[in-house]
């Protein structure tokens, strides 16, 4: 180990979003900052590669937004999701903040887009990044350079030198060298722990063998366990994580978007018994499917199907990879190896119990339901009898994880006595749950990381006497 | 494309992705389609969370550049000569080069060496090296040939993207593919510019392609004002400095030479990885032979009053035909079918 004198007035530990917010805020101030991303130039960013908008704070539409947005309606939409597991003085200030978000951004180089055709939902409360996520970390990085941040990637931070509440030096490491780096002041925007797969399964036990994870592998929580380590007070669910329903055969890591599935309302989802476990036409997707994730992690070998019938498949936007495509249903089941004849009976008597009473709408909570059937289907319910009959396997796909570390409004680390650390600052993923504690809003995950990473850049430069 | 379609992050940069959206499958026909939009401007590519090394390895503009190339091969005509553009470096050059050869074979055998390095004042001096009836009916016929060639692979490629005979009438269609391409609109990225060279933003490229383009037009219209000026009001050239085709055809050259040289560096410092090959030679054969024309075309005015006219002329129109005889089967061919697939979009999109 060689004990350089590598020193900055402000390190970032990570590349995302948040990180680079911070960083770009703290060298604008005058702060020297250095940058540590784990992972390898084509790779960096994190789970921000993989975003594609934002949830702002607008007081009237723009080209790329249809109505306003306000204060009130951001803070109920949350209370809704969280129900109430949220630090309302963070949240609020978060809200507020995200307002001159739009400029911020458009100021370093992101460009908005008119929202993607099939998220209509959003086009309201969400701006788009042109190119996605990774266009805006490129554009986050390019304006970093330029500004004179210094960026090092494939470097790690092995562990954190903290005395009492004072940050005193990072162990990095890059290809088997390490090195250890002083500041006066440390952005910690690190990321949640959802890709350490031994540290899910002390909550969720095997069945973690099979979680897909959504976003990248470098998430090993490491520097969360190293501020749990040192005695900063935690918050959030440990064993909380955002799970949704992703195709099987996604990759293990870095899948992003693509392997969602958005099938499971225009069919019925079975497990690998043939039996059906919950009503898969509750409400609409985009407010169900993260619970998904969840009711498929505790199957058996955590693994469902979704069963659909070719009027279904218009009615969903494709995803990356073909379904299984059988002439009839005792066929599908073999293909997709659950047993013929339960699977056969499932549907059969799903079927019989569609009561042909409303009309099949898929923009509308149709009420076209299930009579007498446990569990229920309350929309969209329509006999599956046309054949090709098709089938997608399903497995949790975990997006992020809850537990994060706490923080006041200056993105300043509380230690375990509820005082604040002296110069430790977090932002992002790793202090989300103070403000979102469960559930998710779309976009919400980039606008907690950009407002607190620029107050985390903010403070942290100011800590550094800036 | 399957993963472009279910991501769609990409939408707002180019016409490629809304008319991808428009398909579940991809038949070839589409493929063919779809390439010819892409303006590789390459935003996509830098953009794209699962380009290489991601293991879905996604390169649009790679692989829509392949698609080209194979569309310029297969909907020209006659096939047999599709090879040309396979070689399409070699094939330029020889061409080109032997057109040169032909036409000194041909000056020093009728005209004889004398008049080949005299020096020639006055009117229709040009004509005293190569004769007049040369140098209007040959290029004529060679311009026409060009042309039929274009109009035959526009019309194959419009059938084989399932277009009707009808819709090659639609003027508004046309309207709007016409605006699309003078104004180069999807090499603005959705206003970012092109991620080219390589992976900042930059509209240096489009400005190149600006100044080609447009230089290639003035000189175009300095030709076609020239051969109106001789048959018509019977002035012959060369005419003098300051006169319609003279300036005209200066600028048009001054701007091809800074356009080419402009586009031929970009290309010397761009990223080979969402490039193909094959594409890159055939852009640079082009590239070459444009800025070599418009060059000794410039040099040509500048020492039209000297001995080395002769010399100079015969280069000059041997570089002309080359262009012009290789232009069906190298990358002029672009504009063909780029303007007939922005026809296409304008149409589809007005359905929706």
């Amino acid at each position: 180990m060689t004990d350089s004198t590598a020193q900055c007035d402000v390190l970032v530990v990570g590349g995302g979003n948040a990180a680079l917010c911070a960083a770009i805020t703290a060298r604008r101030a005058g702060a020297s900052v250095l940058i540590l991303e784990t992972a390898t130039k084509d790779f960096r960013g994190g789970n921000s590669r993989h975003t594609r908008d934002i949830r702002y704070m607008h007081r009237a539409a723009t080209e790329f937004v249809t109505h306003a947005y306000g204060e009130e309606e951001f803070w109920q939409d949350l209370l809704g999701v969280t129900g109430g597991a949220t630090d309302e003085r963070l949240a609020r200030l978060t809200i507020r903040e995200s307002e001159t978000l739009a400029d911020w951004m458009a100021g370093n180089g992101v460009r908005w887009q008119k929202p993607l055709r099939g998220t209509l939902h959003l086009a309201r409360s969400n701006l788009f990044m042109l190119g996605g996520g990774k266009a805006m970390i490129n554009a986050y990085y390019h304006i970093a350079a330029q500004s004179g941040v210094e960026i090092r990637y494939e470097t790690e931070v092995q562990e954190l030198e903290i005395a009492g509440s004072e940050f005193v030096s990072a162990l990095a490491a890059r290809n088997g060298e390490c090195e250890r780096i002083r500041s006066k002041a440390i952005v910690l925007a690190a990321g949640g722990f959802e890709a350490n797969i031994p540290w899910l399964k002390e909550y969720w036990g095997e069945a973690a063998e099979n979680f897909i994870i959504r976003g990248t592998p470098n998430n090993q929580g490491r520097m969360l366990k190293e501020l749990l380590r040192h005695g900063v007070k935690p918050v959030g669910d440990p064993r909380g994580c955002h799970a949704v329903a992703l195709d099987a055969r996604a990759p293990k890591f870095d899948g992003g978007i693509v392997t969602r599935l958005d099938s499971v309302p225009f069919g019925i989802v079975v497990n690998r018994e043939g039996k059906r476990f919950y009503d898969e036409g509750e409400d609409f997707w985009p407010k169900r499917y993260a619970i998904w994730g969840k009711l498929i992690a505790e199957q058996p070998q955590q693994i469902a199907y979704s069963i659909i019938d070719s009027k279904a498949l218009p009615h969903f936007m494709p995803s990356v990879f073909p379904p299984v495509e059988a002439a009839s249903i005792p066929e599908l089941a073999t293909a997709l190896a659950i047993e013929p004849r339960a699977l056969g009976a499932v549907v059969d008597e799903f079927n019989r119990s569609v009561n042909g009473g409303g009309r099949f709408n898929p923009g509308a909570l149709d009420d076209c339901r299930t009579r007498a059937l446990e569990p229920p289907k309350s929309h969209w319910a329509r006999p599956i009898e046309a054949p090709p009959f098709y089938g997608y396997p399903l497995r949790a796909g975990i997006t992020f994880t809850y537990l994060g570390v706490t923080v006041d409004e200056r993105a300043q680390v509380i230690m375990g006595d509820e005082r604040p650390a002296k110069n430790i600052f977090a932002a992002g993923e790793m202090m989300a749950g103070n403000i979102l504690g469960k559930g998710y809003l779309a976009g919400f995950g980039l606008t907690i990381g950009s407002v607190f990473g620029r107050i985390a850049g903010r403070e942290a430069a100011r800590c550094a006497g800036f | 494309m399957t993963i472009c379609n279910a991501c769609r992050y990409c939408e707002g940069y180019c016409a490629v992705f809304p008319a991808m959206e428009q398909r579940r499958v991809f038949t070839k026909a589409d493929l063919t389609y779809l390439a010819n939009l892409c303006f590789d401007c390459r935003d996509c590519y830098y953009a794209c969370q699962y380009a290489p090394p991601h293991e879905f390895g996604v390169n649009i503009p790679k692989l829509m550049s392949e698609l080209r190339a194979d569309t310029y091969r297969e909907f020209t005509w006659p096939t047999i000569l599709s090879g040309l553009f396979k070689h399409n470096a070699v094939a330029v050059t020889v061409i080109t080069v032997a057109s040169i050869i032909l036409i000194l074979a041909l000056v020093l055998l009728f005209q004889g060496a004398n008049v080949l390095f005299a020096t020639h004042l006055g009117e229709a001096t040009f004509y005293r090296v190569v004769p007049f009836a040369a140098m209007t009916v040959v290029p004529s016929l060679i311009a026409l040939y060009g042309f039929a060639i274009f109009i035959i692979s526009a019309v194959r490629f419009w059938r084989e993207t399932g277009g009707t005979p009808l819709e090659m009438l639609d003027s508004a269609a046309f309207w709007r593919a016409t605006k699309d391409a003078f104004g180069l609109a999807y090499m603005k990225g959705g206003g970012a510019g092109c991620n080219y060279p390589a992976e900042s933003f930059s509209s240096t490229r489009m400005w190149c392609h600006h100044l080609v383009f447009y230089g290639f037009l003035l000189d175009f219209a300095s030709t076609t004002i020239a051969a109106f000026y001789d048959h018509f009001l019977g002035w012959q050239a060369p005419y003098p400095y300051f006169s319609a085709p003279v300036v005209l055809g200066a600028v048009g050259g001054i701007g091809l030479m800074i356009g080419t040289v402009g586009l031929l560096y970009l290309k010397s410092q761009s990223d080979r990885t969402p490039a193909d090959a094959s594409m890159l030679k055939m852009d640079v054969a082009f590239l070459v032979l444009l800025f070599l024309t418009s060059f000794t075309g410039l040099v040509l005015l500048a020492f039209r009053e000297t001995s080395a006219m002769g010399t100079l002329l015969v280069i000059h129109l041997g570089l002309v035909a080359g262009l012009f005889i290789t232009a069906p089967y190298g990358k002029f061919a672009h504009v063909v079918y780029r303007y007939a697939a922005l026809v296409r979009y304008a149409i589809e999109q007005r359905r929706i």
